[in-house]
């Protein structure tokens, strides 16, 4: 696994083979070095939840965990997380019970349109990982590279905060 | 955005990753990604051979070394922002790690990767100008230690060679110091429009030395010396504000003029020595 090496074939693309723990299932696939982790799930494994909206980094759309951490799926290659364990929005419920972070969203409004709540969702379940009760204000720093373009952040901080257990 | 083709390797050790990036002309180090990757999605850069650094875990680290801090390169920014040993004795480098870009960001970005990017407007090579840090490099000939203030040469630009990988970055421990580090943005997640660090020693009530490095206001880290003379002579924040300005070359784009960067240097300026001080 570490020892990836890749030779050239097909129109001269290297690709290589990797082990990615996606949702708690392994899957190898060959990779192109220069796909994005974000088409991997969604192009190779269809798991459309992840969206990509910037592409540039900036609007956290595309945030899913590595090894339990938030990271933006559209800033790493595929081939960077041979061996790791990605979860994305998909397999944060568990036996078709809601994760808290998603209970909370449904239960506070925390969305308009959706398109962002993937990665909001993510971006929660990682800083209550990290800091079990943040402020009101750690919330909203811990959620600066997450973009709504819908409306407000209101309701979202108050999913967030209800997740973490405060009365809103 | 998908990249152009590249190749990749991975490096198992700091002296594979030297062979590797002198296996093939234009190559690069690919670190924590968080500059490169998007360079590569907006194709502004094609390297044939990407070596990826990020599996070598002895360049993650923060080790106390004497008078000195160690920071291996590969220690990424929420680790330097977390790390008890920096928090202790270099808190405006745990602070400043803070203020990089977002937490995904800061979850993959690393502090060598950063510096190496040299970007003028990204917040560690200033923090690390006025910390008077030493860059540890690894190429073909060896090891070799290089102050910070050379270390980098312009934008985008440092005294890396093509086969050089940055293993190491050295900081003081500040002891009893007045720091602060303000940061300009006309967004959150932003990079700074200006940047100021500032670090001062006092006695007895009145600042002996001071340390003033800005961000953005020239192609390369400015070390503002008038303005810590300015400050340190006879403590005057107002004249060191003004003073910080000598050397400078900001730029103007679509976060602001060049003249706004001034205006926002003096006031940053002395709004960091004003927190510095008190602080």
């Amino acid at each position: 696994m570490l020892a990836l090496s890749f030779s050239l074939c097909r129109k001269e693309l290297a690709v290589g083979q990797v082990s990615i723990t996606v949702n708690g299932a392994e899957h190898i696939l060959e990779l192109e070095p220069r796909e994005l982790l974000v088409y991997v799930l969604r192009e190779r494994l269809g798991l459309t939840g992840t969206n990509v909206g910037c592409d540039t980094s900036s609007c956290g759309a595309c945030t899913v965990l590595l090894d339990g951490e938030s990271v933006k799926s559209c800033t790493l290659l595929g081939v960077q997380v041979d061996g790791h364990e990605i979860t994305t929005i998909e397999g944060l419920a568990t036996n078709g019970t809601m994760h808290p972070v998603q209970e909370a969203f449904h239960e506070q409004h925390g969305l308009q349109c959706g398109y962002c709540t993937p990665g909001f969702i993510m971006a929660a379940v990682s800083l209550l990982d990290e800091t079990p009760n943040p402020s009101e204000e750690e919330i909203r720093h811990a959620l600066e590279g997450n973009l709504c373009r819908c409306t407000g952040y209101q309701n979202i901080v108050r999913a967030v905060q209800a997740a973490a257990g405060v009365e809103v | 955005m998908i990249p152009a083709p590249f190749d990749y390797e991975v490096a198992e050790s700091v002296e594979h990753a030297v062979e590797l990036l002198g296996s093939r002309e234009d190559a690069k180090v690919l670190a924590g990604g968080h500059s490169l990757i998007p360079l590569l999605r907006l194709r502004f850069t094609r390297p044939a051979l990407l070596v990826d650094i990020g599996r070598i875990d002895e360049l993650r680290y923060v080790r106390d070394a004497g008078d000195k801090l160690a920071i291996g390169g590969m220690t990424r920014h929420h680790n330097v922002q977390h790390d008890p040993l920096v928090q202790e004795h270099c808190p405006v480098l745990s602070y400043a790690a803070g203020l990089i870009g977002d937490p995904q960001v800061r979850h993959r970005g690393t502090i060598g990767g950063s510096l190496a990017h040299a970007d003028p407007a990204a917040d560690f090579p200033a923090v690390l100008t006025a910390l008077e840090a030493e860059v540890v490099i690894r190429g073909p000939e060896g090891e070799r230690t290089v102050p910070v203030g050379e270390f980098v040469t312009g934008v985008f630009d440092t005294v890396l060679r093509p086969q050089d990988v940055l293993t190491e970055i050295r900081v003081p421990k500040l002891g009893p110091t007045g720091w602060s580090y303000l940061k300009f943005t006309r967004r959150a997640q932003d990079w700074a429009t200006v940047g100021v660090t500032a670090i001062v020693r006092r006695s007895n009530g009145t600042v002996d030395s001071a340390a003033i490095a800005l961000t953005n206001m020239a192609p390369k880290p400015v070390r503002a010396k008038a303005a810590e003379q300015a400050l340190t002579t006879p403590n005057d924040i107002e004249a060191a504000a003004e003073a910080s300005l000598e050397g400078t070359d900001p730029p103007s784009d679509t976060q602001g003029s060049a003249d706004y960067r001034r205006h926002l240097a003096r006031v940053l300026v002395r709004r960091a020595l004003g927190e510095a001080i008190s602080s």
